[in-house]
């Protein structure tokens, strides 16, 4: 069977099971080099020289992948980083999800295995090319005891082990079984970068392309088990509300309900298929405590920060004196920015399967953190962590928010099974339960102020920023705000690639019950859009061209901001913003170690901007999966401009959230999707991230080319909340 | 009340409550998985399947309504056009999530089966109700193109 089509039910190696099954060999921890290097075996006799790579005698090589595949390639990058290093030809390779183990699949950005804050292939450049690069060595060598030569006349090419002297060759799956019983290299040279064939290749074909073109690939939401009840949980209506009281009895008679039961996060429906669990929820007669539930509207919330921005907050950045600077100014600029909730909206609502057995439990879900869930499911079933299995599952997006560290879904669902005790259930949230169920992208206020010199110059920049802490409440807290600091909350504000004498930057922490979640590029979804756009309107103030005046104000040791802005500059023929019914607006900015320019080209349809064209430069250092990179900017730029033009999540006075399905959150349309081009920036730096900063600069570049085209600015997103 | 119908060239009877949509019944009691839920009420188009030869979204027709009908799913839909969208989907790497992609492609086949040559328009139009979250949306009209342009030839 294809790998990548293994359905949930087939049996898979456990962890331990994994590493020291009984026939053919599994070479222990992965970090080549270590002496924890150890020979075990697999149980069907494939050679297996590190946790990352299997060798099958047919001549497939399987890539255990520690990162989820939510979409941005991962089940394509790390093979090919091994399949570089291995020599392997593109055609023989698969991808798998690896099992949990936080050790050996550590992410070594995070020091837990977890994907998130785009970091997948950069903390998996060396140690998968180190994986490959031994293997090959391994296989090698058990060519050269083979034919008794030397294993410096041995070359390897497109999966293909030769010995040109004397004519022998071999391919990978003939060499497994001898490879396996070679010691393993504690010393491998990686390739020269210049003698890549398979890195920055264009053309790499997705490992997962074809099963998902098929409807094969199998997601959460198809896997089925044996009697397994499918479950639906009524939420509370507002946030911070808990279950007073229910009647279950109508539910019950329904046909199809097999019970009914109150867990903390609210009252579960079991039934016998996914109808009948979604149909009884309207028949549970629920009483809501609302005691400590958030009954303001957001625009009481919206009030309430923009009261907190514009007065003084914590300090997270400052250089020069910047009130001197605004007091002494010729011209000061400022504005007000609000940006709305949002809801993630992935296309596969939340979901997960679980097992309860007399001597576990199995998982079959899309969790993006196994390191920070699994202590909370077996504690939730009370069950010894070693006996609970993760299945690592097709997720259908996430754009974050599989990525929950307070586990919230992975304990909803482990109370599942827990108050009903061994038996197969599927949790699967309603799309009405995915978007009115919090986790949302903070609603945030920025107040900006800017003095400008007689000569138009910036002289001072003040940014302050209220909204609530993603971090505060979790288990990253201590390690990521030891101060009460929440980086995340203003991150693309401070460290800005522009010089000007005086800057002040400043937090002020919001407090209230809806739950919030980093969304796709977190803090920067809204630190581009205010000070892209704000800086613009500078520049505007002095008489400045917006891609000129931002090149004289990068600082001398922003060299890669020049290059992309340049690049898109260059790409998009640039000179102004243009004339007539069509113009241009520019943003740029760095995240996730990545840096992205965009130029953005609009028309007026209806009131609304309609986006024509967007060109994209990216600099993410070495581009290992190039088509990747501009699939990831392609969707990232779409991502952000379907929210910019439609999306908030706003709660109306007592507090119900108003938008409940794509009716009223509406998603981006194929016929609103830009023409886009994209240009990756040559680059030998290790490789940065793509999944989310090619999202950031679009709604600002849309809103400069907007203001450009119709002098009116939208300080309050998304547009169609202006325009109602 | 049984129901009977075609579901992907076999007879098939599904004993289930009449409002019961299609959605379910394909996955929950014929395990055809890939047709997928994304929002129930007809706004995403990910659980678009073909009934008598026009797509439909599976999840607001009542199994009830089915007697009778002929149903394809992705995993049989296999005229000369689907299997050119296949392959150029794997080809231009249209997939990410992956989620959205059956509905995708069994519309973007149904456009092709009547519609071998379609303007960069009618793609548009075509294909204006099925959300791709992961907006896949530039792959999805140039695979479709390069799907047409294998079709011709
Ligand atoms: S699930 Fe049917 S259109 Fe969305
Ligand atoms: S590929 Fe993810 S929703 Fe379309």
């Amino acid at each position: 069977m294809h790998p990548i089509l293994k359905p949930a039910f087939a049996p898979r190696p456990t962890r331990r099971g994994f590493l020291t099954g009984s026939a053919g060999l599994v070479l222990g921890l992965h970090i080549v080099g270590k002496a924890r290097a150890q020979s075990a075996a697999t149980a069907d006799g494939d050679f297996a020289p590190n946790a990352f790579i299997r060798i099958a005698p047919d001549n497939t090589v399987t890539v255990l992948v520690k990162h989820i595949e939510i979409g941005q390639g991962a089940n394509t990058g790390l093979p090919l980083l091994v399949a570089e290093e291995l020599d392997a030809d593109w055609s023989q390779m698969r991808a798998e999800q690896a099992p949990s183990d936080p050790v050996v699949y550590v992410n070594t950005a995070f020091g837990v295995q977890g994907t998130g804050g785009s970091t997948g292939l950069s903390n998996s450049y060396m140690t998968m090319r180190q994986a490959g690069a031994a293997a090959r060595a391994m296989l090698v060598s058990a060519a050269a005891d083979r034919w008794g030569v030397l294993p410096e006349g041995i070359t390897v090419s497109k999966g293909v082990v030769s010995h040109a002297d004397s004519g022998n060759s071999a391919t990978f799956g003939d060499l497994a079984d001898a490879a396996a019983l070679t010691p393993v290299p504690v010393d491998v040279a990686l390739k020269d970068p210049k003698d890549f064939t398979l890195i920055g290749g264009d053309k790499v074909t997705r490992l997962d392309g074809h099963a998902k073109s098929t409807g094969q690939a199998m997601f959460t939401i198809d896997v089925f088990r044996d009697d397994m009840e499918v479950v639906s949980v009524v939420h509370p209506p507002k946030f911070g509300a808990t279950v007073a009281s229910f009647n279950a009895a109508t539910a019950l008679a329904r046909p199809g309900v097999t019970a009914v039961r109150e867990l903390s996060s609210g009252v579960a429906i079991y039934a016998d298929d996914t109808y009948s669990a979604f149909k009884a929820r309207a028949d549970l007669d629920i009483e809501w405590d609302e005691s400590g539930a958030e009954t303001r509207s957001t625009d009481a919330i919206i009030e309430e920060f923009t009261a907190a921005a514009r007065a003084p907050a914590m300090v997270a950045e400052q250089t020069g004196d910047v009130d001197a600077a605004l007091a002494g100014a010729d011209r000061t600029i400022e504005a007000d920015y609000v940006f709305p909730y949002l809801a993630h909206a992935a296309l596969e609502p939340m979901d997960g399967v679980i097992e309860l057995r007399d001597d576990g439990a199995e998982i079959w879900s899309g969790i993006q953190i196994p390191t920070i869930a699994e202590p909370v499911i077996a504690g939730t079933l009370g069950i010894d962590p070693a006996t609970l299995t993760v299945n690592t599952m097709y997720t259908g997006g996430s754009f974050g928010r599989r990525s929950t560290p307070v586990s919230h879904f992975e304990k909803e669902l482990a109370e599942v099974a827990a108050k009903a005790g061994p038996g197969a259930y599927k949790l699967l949230w309603t799309r009405e339960d995915d978007m009115t169920g919090g986790y949302y992208r903070p609603l945030t206020v920025h107040h900006l102020r800017a003095g400008l010199d007689a000569a138009g110059n910036i002289t001072g920049w003040l940014n302050t920023i209220a909204n609530q802490s993603i971090v505060a409440g979790t288990p990253f807290e201590p390690m990521v705000m030891p101060e009460g600091m929440d980086p995340t909350a203003i991150e693309g504000s401070r460290d800005m690639a522009y010089d000007w004498p005086a800057n002040r930057v400043s937090w002020a922490q919001m407090k209230n019950p809806v739950p919030v979640l980093w969304w796709r590029s977190v803090g920067h979804t809204h630190t581009a859009y205010a000070t892209e756009t704000f800086l613009d309107q500078a520049l505007l103030a002095g008489g400045k061209d917006t891609v000129q005046g931002r090149l004289d104000l990068l600082k001398s040791d922003r060299p890669r901001d020049r290059a992309v802005l340049e690049r898109v500059a260059e790409m998009a023929n640039w000179s102004g913003p243009g004339t007539g019914d069509r113009r241009m607006g520019v943003a740029l900015h760095r995240s996730f170690g990545s840096y992205v320019a965009q130029i953005a080209e609009v028309e007026d349809r209806g009131g609304l901007p309609h986006v024509t064209r967007v060109w994209c430069a990216v600099d993410c250092g070495v581009a290992v999966t190039p088509d990747v990179v501009r699939a990831q900017m392609e969707g990232g730029i779409g991502y952000g401009l379907g929210t910019t033009l439609f999306d908030e999540i706003t709660m109306a006075e007592g507090g119900l959230v108003q938008q409940r399905n794509y009716d009223s959150y509406r998603m981006l349309a194929l016929p609103e999707m830009p023409q886009i081009e994209v240009s990756i920036i040559a680059s030998s730096e290790s490789p940065t991230g793509v999944g989310e900063p090619g999202t950031p600069p679009i709604a600002p570049a849309v809103s400069n080319a907007w203001r450009a085209l119709t002098g009116a600015m939208p300080y309050r997103l998304p547009y169609r909340a202006n325009s109602v | 009340m049984a129901v009977n119908l075609t579901v992907n060239g076999k007879d098939v009877t599904l004993d289930v409550d009449p409002d019961m949509p299609l959605l379910w019944a394909l996955r929950d009691h014929l395990r055809l998985t890939g047709t997928k839920y994304g929002c129930g009420i007809a706004q995403c188009g990910a659980c678009t399947v073909m009934l008598d030869g026009q797509t439909r979204r599976s999840c607001v027709t009542p199994v009830g309504t089915l007697d009778g009908a002929k149903v394809e799913t992705i995993e049989a839909i296999e005229s000369e056009a689907a299997k050119a969208v296949q392959a150029a989907w794997v080809d231009i790497n249209v997939p990410q999530c992956g989620y959205c992609q059956s509905g995708q492609v069994v519309t973007a086949a149904a456009l092709l089966d009547v519609n071998p040559k379609p303007t960069d328009a009618e793609i548009d139009n075509a294909m204006a109700g099925n959300v791709c979250r992961c907006a896949t949306y530039t792959r999805i009209r140039q695979a479709i193109r390069q799907a047409s342009d294998t079709l011709e030839a």
